[in-house]
């Protein structure tokens, strides 16, 4: 499990499985500082805050049906990388005069639909659910992911096909 | 700091849109000491007491009703009004909508007949168990009056034991006492 800035930390459950989750106000109050600097970092000035705002209405929305292991900061992380490859897509769109560098894309096209999905994840075997999280959400190798998770390369890669495969079983995607 | 606040703002106003907002809580300066309020969208659904731990508070909230939480001021003016007024003498009831979903069956209709004691008068368990129809619960009445989510809105504060003495309360007695005090003084609109 990757370390994760220490703010706020104490008051915010740690991925202990099992446990209820936190108020959403605690995930605001330990991540807004670190999602702001993301976007800030990645974005013009004028988009930064839609992109925060974004960021954590998505979270939002997905948080009731997270796995409770999931590592939060990390996993907040991508969405908002994500998000501000979507508001600069949408305000490359709307303006004519060309920009002068390409945001980071993420390397697997997760939609910006698709957190009910996470319902689903949500159900899936520990491993499964952690591979397929940090794979298609997070868009971590597999090494990566096996790093993170434990076991080989070739284990998450497994466990990712098999997550995927019960998922095209519920007919998800 | 400044800048987070505005984007707390922000995403309150937004989940609220996208009807993402389950609990929106403040917490108020009072008489009492901080006073935790939440609502969902059907009404106050908790207040509690600086002596309860507002982080557990939020905690069981967030097990109990939802997880989606936020602290959203301007969704409680209005309750804050309420509770202000109330409070500092300048109202007899806290008319405000109530959620009482974190009750059920019995619990909830004792809860739910509290507003019929008046302002400055008092009932004892008894009288509240026979007011409900159920002359011989009255350790049930006592549990669910000591389980009031809404206390203040909901005035458990005034039943009492059938000798006299104030029994116990959410807050502490001290806040059962002031609250009394205040009653018993008179009132005074402004």
């Amino acid at each position: 499990m990757p370390s994760s800035s220490g703010d706020a930390a104490s008051r915010f459950p740690r991925s202990d499985g099992g446990a209820p989750k936190a108020p959403f106000e605690l995930v605001v109050a330990e991540h807004g500082p670190r999602v702001l600097a993301i976007c800030r970092s990645r974005l013009d000035a004028a988009d930064v805050d839609d992109a925060w705002s974004e960021t954590f209405l998505a979270a939002l929305s997905a948080w009731p049906d997270l796995p409770p292991d999931l590592d939060v900061a990390a996993w907040l992380a991508t969405v908002a990388r994500r998000k501000c490859t979507d508001v600069h897509r949408a305000r490359v769109r709307r303006r004519t005069d060309p920009v002068p560098e390409l945001p980071e894309v993420p390397t697997q096209g997760a939609e910006a639909e698709d957190e009910g999905l996470w319902r689903h994840v949500a159900r899936l075997p520990t491993k499964q659910r952690q591979v397929i999280t940090y794979r298609y959400l997070g868009g971590l190798s597999h090494a990566r992911i096996a790093g993170l998770v434990g076991g080989t390369e070739a284990a998450s890669r497994r466990a990712a096909s098999d997550g995927l495969k019960a998922l095209r079983e519920k007919e998800i995607r | 700091m400044n800048h987070l606040n505005d984007l707390h703002a922000d995403l309150v106003e937004r989940a609220v849109a996208a009807d993402l907002l389950d609990v929106a809580y403040r917490v108020l300066d009072s008489p009492l000491g901080p006073l935790l309020v939440a609502a969902t969208g059907a009404g106050v659904v908790r207040v509690a007491f600086a002596l309860e731990d507002h982080d557990a508070v939020l905690a069981d909230l967030a097990d109990r009703v939802s997880p989606r939480v936020l602290r959203a001021p301007a969704r409680l003016d209005a309750t804050a009004h309420a509770l202000a007024d109330y409070l500092e003498g300048r109202s007899q009831r806290v008319e405000v909508p109530v959620d009482l979903r974190l009750l059920s069956g019995y619990r909830r209709e004792v809860v739910g007949a509290l507003p019929a004691i008046g302002y400055g008068s008092t009932t004892t368990y008894a009288e509240l168990a026979a007011a409900t129809g159920r002359p011989r619960a009255v350790r049930a009445v006592g549990s669910a009056c000591a389980n009031n989510p809404v206390p203040v809105v909901l005035p458990c504060h005034r039943v009492l034991r059938s000798d006299g003495s104030e029994g116990g309360y959410r807050g502490g007695p001290e806040a059962k006492r002031q609250l009394l005090a205040l009653e018993a003084t008179p009132f005074a609109p402004a």
